[in-house]
């Protein structure tokens, strides 16, 4: 069984681990976005790099892919590994600004400026859906297709598929597609709503109980939020 | 080959077929019959000399008498000349730049003068097409060594000594890497020879194939030997045609030969190899890309560890090396990794095939021994810039590779120290720039063609190119901003540190050489918007010398966009509105009376 040391910790696991998996074990958080435990590493969106080996000789690596291996010395939380984290996240809001999942990691990590033109796109590649409607749905509807800057998730050659079930799980499952951030706009591509602890939840959802969880905003300041709890714990 | 008088070799790799040399070889054959000289000449087709620009080539031996850019008209007074009365033809033979008389001899003509033959050693003397002059020197030797006298340890220790290093790019220890695949408990093993050369403008592993295919089976079937494996492809692109068929010919002769096979020369050993064919892009490449590939699935890169040496092919432990890899292997288990090493540096032993290009005066396939020199392979081999322009950079290593300045020209050129400043050894492609190139359009086109060529999968590398490939864009264009250079180098870096594979790893090597050694080229533009190369179009007027235009037409004449007036020996001017900045004026115009800022 592979022995390594993530941030200072010895820590044994099981051959096959990967690194994410033993991080988390140790209760060490490590963010993500294309790693589903249901579903095979991809390795797309970058955000979960740890630092290993010894600097000067480290390497940053992703941690959803990367084999636990015998003898790895792993740091979660470097400098190194905190600035390309937050220039990540940057782009990503630039990309999809709308996507709720990126504002959140956005506000989590600190970033609270964007130097890049939005693209106000709908997808990061994250590849969750195409792995979901494979592995989990059997049904291999959808696909990567092209390649770089060109590269789009769609149907074989683009046809109405006849193999999609409709089943909606690549929505549902779809970082960009699932919750809407209503704050971004042109002018202001991280939304400043959670930061600036005005829940949006107020005018935009009045009374009704709003989905967003969770939500920074309202875990600060949120009206609904003792409510919430309480339907979360039922 | 038979004892004949003269052997006429003419060369005809890639390059000088499309100039025309099996044309040139028939009419050899025809002239020769005509004259009865058939059993006294011999007529030999032969692989790429690397000289290809001055194609089709016809070396004479023994006297190594070269003859270059031979049409068919030619051949019927050369063979007179030079095989009935004796008398070497000089106007055929090639003239150095800015130079007179031409030389004779191949081996005195500066390109080359400097060049070590080690993996190109049989190129321009064998027939590749024939398994019987491989053996005449020397062929398969080696492997017949490996499998009567060598164990497979012996084979290994013989690469650790040698300390041949990968030549495709990362420069990994050859040795190591057979050593991890041969310690593998599952099997069967493959062995792979990777000949996808993606780079533009490189052909290093193409001559290889084409002038001798059968040094890559050789290799391969010492390498299986040591590994322990018996299956092995060899994966060529699809763009070469010519390199495929000579490769499967090859197979076929050694097949026949019991060279591949089972119980090879009867030692009980047995290898099969086959050729696949790539169609793929410039990530194909990557081993765990081509790998896939093979298998019939997209060639995307894939996580590593575990390496291929560990899980590869069809998930069974896989040894992929370069061509040029491969072929060094049967020279050196043949004379031994002493022999190897006397060559070459401290850190990188042996020879090194370079694909020389851009502005230089000779352009074409080099082989050096590591450790030369950037301005003996410039200012030696190349014969100095075009045009008796100034030196301003190098690109080394491909379109991911960086580009040194005029102080590094006597930097030694091996892995290490070509990584030390910020560059790389790739596959050896090297990029000659003057001093009308603009470094930042440099950096821009490469990572041009890198964003196009990411395979898309990592956000860094997919991203993070493409928003580099906007700020330079916009630096080119005028519109960079202050803060510019440093978001780009915040950029490069994190492409580079986060990507997964070797593609977005190097891909940020064009950008960040060039903010380090021409950062007054990124300032020039975005401070005073001004290109000083005089290149980028947003960035420069075309504006006309009063003292020195003559007023004799010939730029109003080019001119597309009618930009140009001025009466008959009076000073011509331009109107800056409409020029639409072509440079045809430039090129008209005889007086340099045409200044472009
Ligand atoms: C984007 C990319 C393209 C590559 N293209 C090639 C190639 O065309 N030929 C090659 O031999 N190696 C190429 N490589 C390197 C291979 O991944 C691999 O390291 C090499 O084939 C190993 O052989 P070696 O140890 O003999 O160098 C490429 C790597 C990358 C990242
Ligand atoms: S809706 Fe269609 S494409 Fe989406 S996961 Fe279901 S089957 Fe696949
Ligand atoms: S559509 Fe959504 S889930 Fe699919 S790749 Fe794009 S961002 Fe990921
Ligand atoms: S406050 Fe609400 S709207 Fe704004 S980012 Fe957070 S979840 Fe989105
Ligand atoms: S680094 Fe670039 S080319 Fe390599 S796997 Fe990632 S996206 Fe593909
Ligand atoms: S650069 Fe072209 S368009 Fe401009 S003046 Fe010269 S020839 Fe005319
Ligand atoms: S070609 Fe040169 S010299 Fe002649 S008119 Fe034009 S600028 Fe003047
Ligand atoms: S979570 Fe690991 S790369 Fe996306
Ligand atoms: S093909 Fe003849 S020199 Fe290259």
């Amino acid at each position: 069984m592979p022995k390594l040391t993530i941030d200072g910790l010895d820590v044994e696991v099981e051959k096959g681990t990967t690194l994410l998996e033993a991080i988390r074990f140790l209760g060490i958080e490590v963010p993500t976005l294309c790693h589903n435990d249901g579903l095979t590493p991809l390795g797309a969106c970058r955000l979960c790099i740890v630092e290993i080996g010894k600097p000067p000789r480290s390497k940053i690596v992703t941690s959803c892919t990367y084999p636990a291996e015998d003898g790895l010395i792993v740091h979660s939380n470097t400098q190194r590994v905190i600035n390309q984290r937050k220039l990540i996240i940057e782009l990503m809001i630039a990309t999809v600004p709308s996507s709720k999942t990126i504002q959140d990691l956005a506000s989590k990590f600190g970033v609270t400026k964007c130097r890049f033109v939005p693209e106000h796109g709908e997808c990061i590649h994250c590849g969750l859906c195409v792995r979901m409607c494979n592995e989990q749905m059997m049904a291999g509807a959808i696909g990567f297709a092209e390649r770089g800057k060109d590269m789009v998730i769609t149907t074989p050659f683009d046809k109405t598929s006849d193999v999609c079930r409709l089943c909606g799980a690549c929505m549902y499952i779809c970082p960009c597609c699932e919750l809407r951030c209503q704050g971004p706009n042109a002018e202001t591509t991280v939304c400043s709503g959670c930061l600036n602890l005005e829940a949006p939840c107020l005018d935009t959802y009045d009374e009704k109980m709003c989905f967003l969880d969770p939500c920074a905003a309202c875990e600060l300041t949120g009206p609904f939020r003792a409510e919430k709890k309480k339907k979360v714990q039922a | 080959m038979k004892a004949q008088r003269t052997h006429i070799l003419v060369c005809t790799g890639t390059g000088c077929v499309s100039a025309g040399a099996f044309d040139i070889m028939e009419t050899f054959q025809k002239e020769i019959e005509k004259h009865g000289l058939q059993e006294e000449i011999d007529v030999v087709p032969t692989g790429c000399n690397g000289f290809c620009e001055n194609g089709p080539l016809v070396l004479f031996e023994p006297e190594g008498i070269f003859y270059q850019r031979l049409k068919v008209q030619d051949v019927p007074f050369l063979v007179e000349e030079h095989c009935l009365k004796g008398r070497p033809v000089p106007t055929l033979m090639y003239t150095p730049h800015r130079k007179k008389t031409p030389i004779p001899a191949m081996k005195d003509i500066e390109f080359f003068k400097y060049q070590k033959l080690v993996a190109l050693r049989n190129r321009g003397r064998i027939n590749p097409e024939k398994i019987e002059d491989y053996i005449a020197f020397d062929g398969y030797l080696g492997l017949a060594k490996s499998l009567t006298e060598m164990s497979p340890e012996q084979i290994i220790e013989q690469i650790r000594i040698s300390g041949l290093r990968g030549r495709g790019g990362a420069g990994f220890p050859t040795a190591r890497k057979w050593q991890v695949c041969k310690e593998q408990p599952n099997s069967p093993k493959y062995l792979i020879c990777n000949a996808d050369e993606g780079d533009p403008g490189a052909f290093m592993d193409r001559s290889v194939l084409e002038a001798d295919p059968h040094a890559v089976i050789e290799g391969m079937a010492i390498g299986a030997k040591a590994i322990g494996a018996e299956k092995g492809f060899v994966y060529v692109r699809m763009e070469y045609p010519l390199a495929v068929e000579r490769m499967k010919k090859a197979i076929k002769q050694a097949e026949d030969m019991g060279l591949l096979g089972d119980d090879i020369l009867g030692s009980g050993f047995n290898f099969k190899l086959s050729v696949a064919i790539g169609a793929g892009a410039f990530v194909c490449g990557e081993e765990s890309a081509l790998i896939r590939s093979i298998e019939g699935q997209v060639g995307r890169p894939r996580q590593r560890p575990p390496f291929p040496a560990q899980k590869g092919l069809w998930g069974k432990p896989t040894n992929i090396n370069n061509v040029e890899t491969w072929v060094n292997v049967p020279q050196i288990i043949r004379k031994g990794g002493a022999w190897f090493a006397s060559v070459g540096t401290e850190g990188s032993k042996g020879t090194k095939i370079f694909s020389l290009v851009g502005k230089i005066n000779n352009t074409g396939l080099v082989e050096v021994p590591m450790g030369i020199t950037v301005r003996e392979i410039v200012f030696g081999i190349g014969e100095g810039i075009l045009g008796g322009k100034k030196f301003k950079a190098v690109q080394t290593g491909g379109p991911s590779g960086g580009c040194l300045p005029e102080s590094m020209l006597d930097l030694p050129i091996d892995y290490d120290s070509l990584a030390s400043v910020g560059s790389m050894m790739g596959s050896g492609g090297l990029i000659v720039m003057d001093e009308d190139t603009c470094m930042v359009d440099v950096a821009r086109y490469f990572t041009n063609f890198l964003a196009g060529e990411s395979c898309g999968k990592c956000f860094t590398c997919r991203k993070g190119l493409e928003r580099m490939l906007e700020i330079l864009t916009n630096i080119c264009n005028g519109k960079g901003k202050e803060g510019d250079v440093e978001l780009l180098e915040e950029l490069a870096i994190m492409v580079k540190d986060t990507s997964m594979c070797g593609l977005g790893q190097t891909a940020a090597n064009p950008t960040l050489s060039t903010i380090r050694y021409f950062r007054d080229e990124y300032d020039a533009h975005i401070k005073e918007k001004r290109c000083p190369a005089g290149f980028c179009k947003e960035l420069i007027t075309y504006s006309i010398l009063e003292d020195k235009c003559i007023g004799c037409g010939a730029c109003k004449r080019v001119c597309p966009t009618d930009s140009i007036s001025g009466e008959k020996k009076q000073t011509h001017v331009i109107d800056t509105k409409t020029c639409i900045k072509c440079g045809a004026c430039v090129e008209a115009c005889k007086f340099d009376a045409i200044n472009v800022v």
